[in-house]
């Protein structure tokens, strides 16, 4: 009897009826000299022990989440006549990058409550802890206007492609000026607006090379750092004037 | 070709860095100017970082003039003597100018401040050179003679003279020094080596031949933005070495180009030219300062007290 009942829970739980089982075409992505930005193309497919569940179909939600650091938010007002920085709120934590990609419109997708408790939207997942200013909302608002504006967070509505309920994929573009870190990928599968399995998995991106070495150098060493910077442009200076003395006689 | 600066952490087209090396350095080389005031502006307009700008080129700058002061060097043009004194000015000037610059990064106004400067400068140097070269095209075509420099003036009264044998010069060293602090100040808060102040300054308050001018104030700027280099590189992490070597080849080419287009055209004119130049650029920066900026808010790296 109890057996049975241990059963039937299970076969009840949602949760574990359906699983993400998730791989992406690289998880690691190399800042080069040259980079310019990179697409990183996001498959997975759902492993269900039971067979299809009736009801609302199958949506895929996935968010890609770059490393956080504390901002400042300025806006300008007119001061003797010209704009200047007068106010500032100071956010604790803003993800550098946010990409939110769904297999359907928002609505379809998931409820607000359940948005609330995985921050999945831009809204949710920019916190803002401690703010004293009456609008401090203009200026979360303006942060995540700003970064649209620079495509470091986005929407893709009905960019996951879901096919049989089983199979999903999406691509996910990365801007050039990429900021170093690891990038949180988390995958949400909903039924009816319900959660009912979550997968996170974290993408690397390293500056490598010379970036790396020179970026390193700059923040451990600094003055040989500098001193590098200098001798590089004396032995510049110099060169060129060699070379087009040479040129003209 | 996308190039991704290390420091500044933006992508840019490294044709484009090249071609505005490039272009600024045909100017320099036309006009005898460092160029550092017209590259710094045009690196905020293609998006790098203020911050990363005037760093990055305070170490250009030292590239070019040391390029410069070799030839003059060899011509013997460079008052060394009066260099040391301007130096231990601009030396302190600089120090001082990094602790500004600092200060007002932490409270989010280095932007503004950099950018007045810049409006300040460039207006009052672009008018004065425009009517001066506009009076003296009016007189070379009327066969006038060309002004003579004064020979005493208030200089002259002040207390610490010392001799300056390759300038031909016997006056305080106070002057230099105040003149060193300014163009110090100026070299940290706006990335420019200062050239275009201490050139006129040199000769109409020091009365300094024109001939040693140039060489001379190249030697000061090698060692001011050279320091100033130091300083941003150790304090702000932001001198970006990538951006420089760009800026750097683009520059060295087009002042060899400019310095040839600079002999064929009259001298008068170029001023006039160069005097436009300055005003449009100010008055670009100007006006961004007087419009309705699109954006109002921006956002900055956090953690700052201010």
């Amino acid at each position: 009897m109890i057996r049975l009942a241990v059963l039937f829970l299970l076969v009840a739980l949602p949760a574990k009826a359906e699983e993400v089982v998730a791989g992406m075409s690289q998880n690691r992505v190399q800042i080069t000299t040259n980079f310019d930005g990179s697409e990183i193309l996001i498959f997975g497919a759902v492993k269900r022990e039971t067979p299809l569940p009736d009801g609302p179909p199958l949506q895929v939600i996935i968010t890609v989440e770059g490393p956080s650091s504390p901002l400042t938010i300025r806006r300008k007002n007119k001061r003797f006549g010209i704009w200047i920085n007068s106010a500032a709120v100071e956010v604790d934590e803003a993800p550098s990058f946010y990409a939110v990609s769904t297999s359907a419109p928002w609505r379809d997708t998931i409820k607000d409550i359940e948005d609330l408790r995985h921050k999945i939207s831009i809204d949710r997942a920019i916190r803002a802890v401690g703010l004293e200013r009456r609008d401090a909302g203009d200026f979360v608002a303006a942060l995540i206007r700003i970064r649209r504006g620079e495509d470091a967070y986005f929407n893709d509505f009905g960019g996951v492609t879901v096919s049989e309920e089983t199979l999903f994929r999406a691509s996910i573009k990365l801007p050039a000026n990429l900021t170093e870190g690891d990038y949180i990928t988390r995958f949400f599968l909903t039924r009816g607006g319900e959660v009912i399995d979550t997968h996170q998995s974290v993408i690397d991106v390293r500056k490598v090379g010379l970036e790396q070495f020179l970026f390193n150098l700059s923040r451990q060493q600094p003055l040989i750092y500098g001193i590098m910077s200098l001798t590089i442009a004396i032995i510049a200076g110099w060169l060129a004037s060699a070379i087009f003395r040479w040129i003209r006689i | 070709m996308q190039i991704y600066l290390p420091i500044a952490e933006v992508s840019v087209n490294a044709f484009l860095l090249l071609g505005l090396g490039g272009m600024v350095g045909v100017l320099s080389g036309m006009f005898g100017v460092g160029g550092g005031f017209l590259m710094t502006p045009l690196l905020f307009f293609i998006g790098i970082p203020p911050a990363v700008a005037v760093a990055t080129e305070a170490n250009q700058i030292v590239a070019s003039s040391f390029s410069g002061v070799l030839a003059h060097f060899r011509r013997r043009t460079v008052d060394l003597k009066m260099g040391g004194v301007l130096l231990v000015g601009g030396l302190a000037g600089a120090l001082l100018g990094v602790q500004v610059f600092n200060a007002l990064k932490a409270i989010g106004q280095v932007d503004l401040l950099v950018r007045l400067c810049y409006v300040l400068f460039l207006g009052v140097i672009g008018s004065l050179m425009f009517v001066e070269s506009l009076n003296a095209l009016r007189k070379s075509r009327k066969g006038g003679s060309v002004p003579k420099r004064p020979h005493h003036t208030w200089v002259h009264k002040l207390p610490f003279k010392m001799k300056f044998r390759t300038s031909g010069l016997y006056i305080s060293v106070i002057p230099p020094i105040l003149v060193g602090i300014l163009v110090g100040i100026l070299a940290a808060i706006m990335g420019v080596g200062g050239g275009f102040i201490m050139v006129p300054a040199m000769i109409y308050i020091l009365g300094m031949p024109t001939k040693v001018v140039i060489g001379t104030s190249l030697f000061q700027i090698i060692f001011v933005t050279g320091f100033t280099t130091l300083l941003h590189a150790t304090t702000n992490f932001t001198v970006d070495v990538v951006l420089a070597v760009l800026l750097l080849i683009g520059g060295v080419i087009g002042a060899q180009i400019g310095t040839r287009l600079g002999a064929r055209l009259q001298a008068e004119q170029l001023r006039i030219l160069l005097a436009l130049i300055v005003l449009v650029v100010c008055g670009k920066l100007a006006f961004d300062l007087l419009l309705m900026p699109s954006e109002l808010y921006s956002v900055g790296a956090g953690g700052g007290h201010g």
